[in-house]
């Protein structure tokens, strides 16, 4: 067992780290929010040049995947930057969708373009009534025109308004929340039919609600085989979480490193308010989760392509839940112990406490994670 | 022991809920239950129909145009506006500056002064914080320099709630660089249309617009708004700090975000089935309603005991940690509850008659925003470690 990167891995990790330092410092990151899109093509552009956009593209299409190691780097730097480009919607998931469900005609013919950043695709899986469900999935798809016609809506659809594609969940047999029956489509973000409902969410990102009426699609836009989908939404939305964990120890070491850096500079009572002990023990106490949310990630991130499925869930919900409280332990202490300006908008961990709180609560919440583990533990 | 109201108490809440079912406006409840932006107009017209009914001031005794009602009847009279979902009274005038102008004030300044509260004619403000001082407050250093019958004020105070509103605001001011900091600081009223007065928005990390700085530049302040004795506004403040203890706890409020938060769950489906009947989030959700049972006879025991004329103590610190971790512990749960519709953050939402196109359920839309806003409560007020640090000292004798 070890814990040590190649060369390779810290050079990748220092590159990524130089240049969001370099291009995505605070002002520059508040420009790029206050945009009428919210996020920057030329941000995605230069992070596409560094190849990070193939981490999770196979060789065959152009890629190096997996890169498991890599792709954690990754999410740890953008983490740490608060990154708000589509780089887990789309070079994470939503490859891993194409990849693992697509036949080689479909992954030769979207991947390549996904792997240099140029096409975007984020999967829009999520409705107003499956919650963290995976499986429930009430948006139809069926035979008709050159070959399908989908009808539904798709609820809170991370990067929707900045995607290429959606690689939209839909029903093609069953009901409620049976696994067998879901289909996965690709569909061009303009086709007739789909409407954006968009919105900013509450971390400055950007997504919507895609409303879908009527859609024609050709026939091979059914991403492989008709009703076997689950699985492959599964472990991709695993990875997910994995990169997502990854992505919280980012911001987590961030919102800790800040915490440190007020509190030895602020002075009340003539002394820097970390010279008390009770703000000690609670900076104490934040580390701890850090670190075991680290931990975490990395189990996460070993197993994300684990073939034993039982094992791989259990341990990305592990990670999850640990990950999730320490989002909101970390997350709440750090704003407390900079005190009025915590809650203000001015410093970066007003930033960092609400990106943690949209981790805590994105790709299933910790409740949702601690009764899948439960489930998979029998 | 009895912990039930007395006969006389409970016709006392029925009369309330009354007045409250008849008097309060549709439209201000409405906005005040869903989380939405509560317009400063919503505040002073109801503090103007709670004036016309006599009940202006429900903390101050009749000599000065207040109810006279004792504790407990304050604290079902803030129980039932809560629940009715009123706009909050302002603190500013009703608990803070008006019991210090009560006690310490001259009988031009009660004259002058506390009608106006009552009436909702004067919006005050509080000037207590400043950049370098915030939990050590005695060190404030914004600086009043006397100059015949006025004083000439020039600093900074930050964190003020709501002063782009303010027609008044009351501040601590050093008058004395000699000597022990909390001999020289004394209590002034300024008029906020004085020149050299400059409020300076702060926007909050829920992006909202509730607090500012204000800066004070060669400010002219009369001298009749000195409030008691030059260079003894520290005991004024400490007397003003220990006077809000009614409400400290907010049970009312947590009750109405309790029965809420509540409907929601009901509302809301995990595997399809009501997320109240989810043991998980059932057992989340019960454990801050025992907390707030817990917490309410606490408070009732302290309220009692004032009654008694034992001198009400440092037992608000209690209420106010238990208060705000209740308070906070509510929004989270109601973020939780309403899952991946916490996320879009629409400020035009918050509006009342947004007529956009709805995401997700109407109740989703404040929540998030309402969580973040919500860390402010045990931060402000003296932040909940020196609330800690007087229980500490004040109770535990350590």
């Amino acid at each position: 067992m070890h814990f040590n990167l190649t060369d390779e891995q810290r050079a990748l990790s220092d590159m990524v780290q130089r240049f969001l330092s370099q291009e995505y410092a605070s002002d520059a990151r508040r420009k790029i929010l206050r945009s009428p899109e919210g996020w920057s093509r030329e941000i995605w552009g230069k992070l596409g040049e560094m190849g990070l956009m193939a981490l999770q593209v196979p060789e065959e299409q152009g890629g190096m995947a997996p890169a498991t190691v890599e792709t954690l780097l990754t999410m740890g730097a953008m983490g740490k930057a608060l990154v708000v480009e589509p780089y887990l919607s789309s070079a994470v998931i939503g490859t891993a969708l194409v990849r693992g469900l697509g036949t080689p005609a479909q992954r030769d013919a979207l991947l390549p373009a996904m792997a240099t950043g140029e096409r975007i695709a984020v999967p829009a899986h999520g409705e107003a009534g499956s919650r963290h469900d995976l499986s429930r999935v009430a948006t139809t798809a069926r035979r008709g025109g050159a070959g399908w016609i989908l009808d539904g809506r798709k609820a809170v659809v991370l990067h929707a308004p900045a995607a290429d594609l959606l690689l939209v969940t839909a029903r093609t047999a069953g009901a409620g929340d049976a696994q067998a029956g879901l289909s996965v489509f690709v569909v061009p973000a303009t086709a007739p039919g789909v409407k954006l409902i968009p919105y900013p969410t509450i971390d400055g990102q950007r997504g919507a609600d895609v409303v879908l009426s009527g859609v024609e699609l050709p026939a091979d836009a059914l991403l492989g085989q008709e009703g076997q989908a689950f699985e492959g939404i599964s472990a991709a939305f695993d990875l997910g979480v994995a990169a997502l964990c990854a992505e919280a120890v980012g911001v987590l070491q961030a919102t800790l490193d800040a915490t440190t850096e007020y509190t030895r500079t602020r002075k009340q009572f003539g002394v820097p308010i970390a010279r008390f002990q009770a703000l000690q023990h609670r900076m104490a106490d934040m580390l701890m989760h850090v670190e075991q949310a680290r931990s975490m990630s990395y189990l996460a991130a070993m197993h994300a392509s684990s073939t034993d499925v039982k094992e791989r869930r259990r341990m990305v919900s592990a990670a999850k839940v640990t990950v999730g409280q320490a989002c909101r332990y970390v997350g709440q202490q750090a704003v407390q112990l900079h005190g009025g300006m915590g809650v203000t908008d001015e410093l970066a961990v007003s930033h960092c406490f609400k990106r943690l709180l949209a981790i805590e609560l994105s790709l299933g919440d910790t409740d949702h994670h601690l009764e899948r583990f439960i489930t998979e533990s029998k | 022991m009895d912990l039930t109201f007395t006969e006389e108490e409970r016709r006392f809440r029925d009369e309330v809920r009354a007045f409250l079912e008849a008097s309060l406006p549709a439209a201000m409840r409405h906005r005040l239950l869903e989380g939405l932006h509560v317009p400063p107009e919503d505040t002073v017209a109801w503090q103007r129909i709670l004036f016309r009914k006599g009940w202006g001031g429900p903390s101050w005794a009749t000599e000065f145009g207040g109810t006279g009602w004792d504790p407990v009847r304050q604290f079902i009279f803030e129980e039932e506006c809560a629940a009715a979902g009123t706009p909050r009274l302002l603190p500013f005038g009703l608990k803070m500056v008006g019991p210090v102008i009560q006690r310490f004030g001259n009988a031009a300044q009660h004259a002058r002064f506390l009608p106006r509260i009552l009436s909702g004619e004067d919006w005050w403000c509080q000037g207590y914080s400043e950049p370098e001082s915030g939990s050590d407050l005695a060190s404030l250093r914004t600086l009043a320099v006397r100059q015949g019958d006025h004083y000439l004020v020039t600093g900074q105070k930050t964190w003020i709630t709501l002063a782009q509103h303010a027609d008044w605001i009351f501040c601590l001011v050093r008058t004395d660089r000699t000597g022990k900091a909390q001999a020289g600081i004394s209590f002034l009223l300024i008029d906020m249309k004085s020149p050299g007065v400059e409020v300076r928005p702060i926007t909050m990390l829920d992006g909202g617009h509730e607090v500012n700085e204000v800066w004070f530049e060669d400010v002219r302040v009369p001298v009749e708004n000195l409030v008691g004795e030059e260079n003894k506004g520290w005991t004024y403040a400490k007397f003003l700090l220990g006077h809000e203890r009614a409400n400290i706890a907010g049970i009312g409020g947590s009750k109405r975000e309790l029965i809420r938060l509540k409907r929601i769950a009901a509302e809301e489906r995990k595997h399809g089935r009501p997320l109240s009947e989810d043991p998980f989030f059932a057992a989340r959700l019960a454990q801050v309603e025992i907390d707030l049972m817990a917490l309410e006879i606490t408070n009732l025991r302290v309220l009692s005991a004032e009654a008694e004329k034992r001198a009400p103590g440092p037992e608000a610190s209690l209420l106010k940690i238990k208060g705000t971790e209740i308070q906070q512990a509510l929004t989270e749960l109601m973020v939780q509850a309403v899952g991946p519709y916490a996320l879009p953050f629409r400020i035009e939402a918050l509006q009342d008659g947004f007529a956009g196109p709805p995401v997700g359920p109407e109740y989703a839309a404040p929540l998030a925003a309402t969580y973040c806003n919500m860390r402010k409560t045990s931060i402000y007020g003296g932040s909940n470690e020196i609330q800690k640090n007087i229980i500490s000292q004040m109770i535990l004798g350590l």
